[in-house]
């Protein structure tokens, strides 16, 4: 399957999300990927955007089953949440489970005045009423793969896709 | 002969089941732990302090010895983490009944307890607990007679990492009654498993425990030469009833020998931090100067304990059956 | 009742015998060893082929709980112990509850236990009344009343003019005083030997000088009273030294030491195991083998099982709340034997630890086997190895640190004056 190229999306998704931007917008990536795509997303827009970065472990609804993550990064917020307009950022949107972690995390910092989502790739399968508003690319993928981003020791963002061994 | 048994803190899986006392959990866990308190600490500064982690579960805080402040550290840790929690000291109730231990934990066990936080004053008693709990429950040892005190302990290792960053280029001297101290074992394991080079002990001969230098340390009666280019300096606390058995004189003499004071202070590294597990008797094992002057990290150490209190409830919480 | 025991290697001590020899017993008595006598018609033929025939074993300490202790274990069940154990005498400490101070409470234990028809109770009598050692017992009285020494069981003796007395008013008599050595303030509230894993666990300890300070006591006034004197359950290296010492000095002391200290140090504690809460505690290697150098070179007489049977709620405790004590009169033989196999002591030599040692130590005409003597046996299988659990052990006291371990040496059959009191196979308490 031939992956689209993750630097290309990100410009992309930083073009769509022009129109949105607002002296009241805030980013937020979620850990890992989205944490990188939105550094990634900031430099592009060039602009003075407060940047937080969320890790949604202490709100996932999988503890009782697969317990605490191994790395938990703390969660930096350096912004006042409340009556911001936040964009969330992600790699990928699946199930949709962990974007409602991320939005009741957001809510214990505060009441923002709202929250999108954008994503870079949306690969259906999801078991929530969650969608995003900016999308990179949409695949099509089955449920025993896995695709995720890396950031190379350059920076540079790319997509990789495995197969899920049972 | 040496009969080998498996170590009664980890599961099958090599995660940790119980917290009863640092001693073999490896660098790996402690940081582990150290890590994971350090995401909670940011939760504490949020608008909402809580998160929703162990929402559902029953904590017990089973107190066979009175500690209000430990208690209360471990009850705010499990509110913020949303779980419930019940508090129990048992000391004059139950015990005097002819209840033991094992029909306390047993009638806590069937109103479906999820985790028990353990005081106790004998030695030993978290691990006994812990290996006669069904296997869904998970034991804490809040402090057990003069064997571990585990969270304390971690938490020590956190203030020293918040202040120090690294440990493995660390001197550490602590002072006063290693014997009778449990919090003083547990910082001796912690430390000795990040790698600080040099655990100093300083203390007279009669609150040092038998071959105490077995544990690792390095033994200093003189706090002048003991606290000499140290980076940490961990006062304990000296109880009142160490002075009426044949330990020490008096107060007034410990605390012209052992008590800290800025001038002593002074032997140690310019920027080394003072710490005290609490509560402290000023006056006795530290001057009023020193618990408040701009070395001491005594209040910094109370707020990451309920951070790394948080840690360790939520690791125990998820780790499998 | 005519028995042959067919085909075994009898190993007697005392006369130094190791040899397939047949033994024929007659009336209670040994009748013959080796070729039978004339007109013996056997009424019983017991198979000894490979197995070992020895005097039936003395053991030098074992709680029998009666009176007063019967939550813990009763007289029936320990009795049944033993002789599965293969003792057939058995010395018992006074701390019964109430102590052993009185000749009624003397007599009426004997006089139970011989009804019971299974191994013979010799009762120490209290060396001070109540054993709160203050006030002498009546020694003489207690002695007709059946009591082979007198002793302070684990109980504090700290005045040492008490001490002299009571040594002196003994000796008068002729009598044994057993002392375990120990000094009650250094020992004070101790619950491990001082020493690293206490430190570590946060055990109160027990130091090593508490030992040796109370033999040094002991053994001056020894000196002073001319006393004869036992030590009981030696645990340290000091200990030993210092007995070996009195011994070469001439000093009629006699010491023994309980078959787990041969085999267990501090380090067996491991994570808080109250099995391994025991008094004397175990102590460091270097003392454990210290003691296994001491029986061998014959400063350590005897081997004792001290047993003390515990219910299993006194043991389910923490550590230091637990009641001290194994149990032991099971264990005797295969821990006996596991010893001798470590330090490459002869079979012979190790049962002589249990049998004809013993016997000296008491004064007593057995731990022998000659013609016209009792026949008090041991029969036992020393290569068969068998499963500690609380199944396979008849005492009610199941608390060892040897759990669900294998040990060799089984105890096939056990003889008192002729009779056959145990025999493998049969449930507990048939």
């Amino acid at each position: 399957m031939q992956l689209p190229d993750a630097e290309k999306l990100a410009q992309t998704m930083a073009q769509q999300l022009g129109p949105y931007l607002n002296a009241n917008s805030a980013l937020v990536g979620m850990h890992t990927g989205g944490v990188w795509l939105a550094e990634r997303i900031h430099a592009l827009l060039g602009k003075d955007i407060p940047l937080g970065t969320l890790d949604v472990s202490f709100y996932r609804d999988d503890f009782n089953q697969s317990g605490l993550h191994a790395e938990v990064a703390p969660s930096d917020i350096p912004f006042d949440v409340t009556g911001r307009d936040i964009i969330l950022v992600d790699d990928v949107l699946y199930t949709g489970r962990s974007v409602r972690a991320a939005m009741n995390e957001l809510f214990d910092y505060g009441r923002p005045s709202s929250i999108m989502l954008a994503v870079l790739v949306d690969r259906g399968g999801r078991e929530l009423p969650i969608s995003s508003q900016v999308t990179g690319a949409v695949l099509a993928l089955a449920p025993d793969q896995n695709i995720q981003l890396n950031r190379d020791p350059q920076g540079r963002l790319s997509l990789s896709l495995r197969q899920i061994t049972a | 002969m040496a009969f080998l048994s498996r170590n009664p803190q980890l599961n099958q899986h090599g995660e940790l089941q119980h917290l009863l006392t640092i001693e073999g959990l490896g660098a790996g866990m402690v940081r582990h732990i150290l890590d994971t308190a350090q995401s909670f600490v940011s939760v504490s500064e949020r608008e909402v302090k809580k998160i929703p982690l162990l929402r559902g579960k029953s904590i017990f805080n089973l107190f066979f010895e009175p500690s209000t402040r430990t208690r209360t550290t471990f009850e705010i840790a499990a509110k913020r983490l949303s779980a419930d929690v019940i508090n129990l000291n048992i000391n004059a109730s139950s015990q005097s009944k002819g209840e033991t231990v094992l029909d306390t934990v047993d009638n806590l066990a069937a109103m479906q307890a999820d985790m028990f936080i353990v005081r106790h004053a004998q030695s030993g008693a978290a691990h006994f607990i812990a290996g006669h709990v069904a296997p869904h429950i998970h034991v804490v040892n809040a402090g057990d007679g003069r064997h571990a005190h585990p969270t304390q302990g971690l938490l020590d290792m956190y203030t020293i990492r918040h202040y120090k960053q690294e440990f493995h280029n660390l001197r550490v001297a602590i002072v006063g009654d290693v014997l009778h101290s449990r919090v003083a074992r547990s910082q001796i394991h912690a430390l000795t498993t990040l790698g600080v080079p040099e655990v100093r002990v300083i203390a007279p001969k009669t609150l040092l425990p038998a071959q105490v230098e077995r544990m690792g340390v390095q033994v200093y009666h003189d706090m002048a030469q003991g606290l000499k280019d140290v980076d940490v300096v961990i006062m304990l606390r000296l109880q009142n009833e160490r002075m009426r058995g044949a330990l020490l004189p008096s107060a007034q003499e410990y605390f012209k020998s052992y008590g800290l004071t800025q001038d002593k202070l002074a032997l140690a590294k310019s920027d080394a931090i003072v710490m005290h597990p609490g509560p402290m008797n000023r006056g006795v094992e530290i001057d009023s100067d020193v618990a408040d002057g701009n070395q001491s990290v005594i209040l910094p150490q109370v707020t990451f304990g309920i951070a790394v209190r948080m840690a360790v409830m939520s690791i125990l919480a998820g780790s499998k059956q | 009742m005519k028995i042959h025991i067919r085909g075994g290697r009898l190993i007697e001590p005392k006369s130094g015998i190791d040899a397939q020899l047949d033994v024929f017993i007659a009336a209670g008595k040994v009748a013959a060893i080796g070729e039978a006598p004339a007109d013996f018609h056997a009424n019983r033929v017991i198979d000894a082929n490979g197995l070992v025939v020895c005097p039936g074993l003395i053991d030098l300490s074992a709680r029998l709980r009666e009176p007063g202790l019967e939550y813990m274990a009763t007289l029936e069940s320990e009795m049944h112990a033993a002789v599965a154990g293969g003792v057939t005498s058995l010395v018992c400490p006074p701390d019964t509850d109430p102590p052993l101070d009185e000749p009624g409470l003397v007599e009426m234990l004997r006089h139970r236990a011989k009804n019971l028809h299974q191994a013979r109770v010799f009762p120490l009598g209290a060396l001070t009344q109540k054993l709160e050692g203050q006030r002498l017992t009546e020694m003489a009285e207690l002695h007709d009343a059946g009591c082979i020494a007198f002793s302070q069981a684990d109980a504090p003796l700290s005045d040492s003019n008490v001490l002299l007395r009571a040594m002196q008013y003994a000796s008068t008599f002729g009598f044994t005083v057993w002392l375990r050595p120990q000094d009650s303030f250094l020992a004070r509230d101790g619950v491990a030997h001082d020493g690293e894993v206490a430190s570590r666990l946060g055990l109160a300890g027990i130091p090593a000088c508490a030992e040796s300070i109370a033999i040094a006591r002991i053994l001056l006034l020894v000196r002073e009273t001319g006393a004869r004197v036992h030590l009981c359950r030696l645990s340290t290296q000091d200990g030993v030294d210092m007995v070996r010492e009195a011994r070469r000095q001439g000093l009629p002391v006699t010491c023994d030491i309980g078959v787990h200290h041969a085999h267990l140090s501090e380090m067996d504690i491991g994570y808080f195991n109250s099995n391994c809460h025991v008094i004397p505690p175990f102590r460091g290697l270097r003392d454990r083998d210290a003691l296994r150098e001491g029986l061998k070179d014959g400063t350590i007489d005897a081997i004792c099982s001290d047993h003390a049977p515990v219910d299993d709620d006194a043991k389910l405790l923490p550590f230091a709340e637990s009641e001290a004590g194994v149990t032991g009169l099971e264990l005797l033989l295969p821990l006996t034997l596991k010893w001798a196999k470590d330090v490459g002591v002869e079979l012979s030599d190790a049962i002589a630890k249990l049998t004809t040692e013993p016997a000296r130590i008491l004064a007593l005409n057995k731990g022998v086997l000659a013609q016209g003597l009792n026949a008090d046996l041991c029969i036992f299988d020393p290569d068969e190895y068998w499963k500690v659990t609380p199944k396979a052990l008849r005492s009610q006291g199941k608390n060892t640190p040897f759990q669900n371990m294998e040990l060799a040496g089984r105890v096939r059959y056990t003889l008192v004056e002729g009779v056959v009191v145990y025999e493998a196979g049969e449930k507990a308490g048939a």
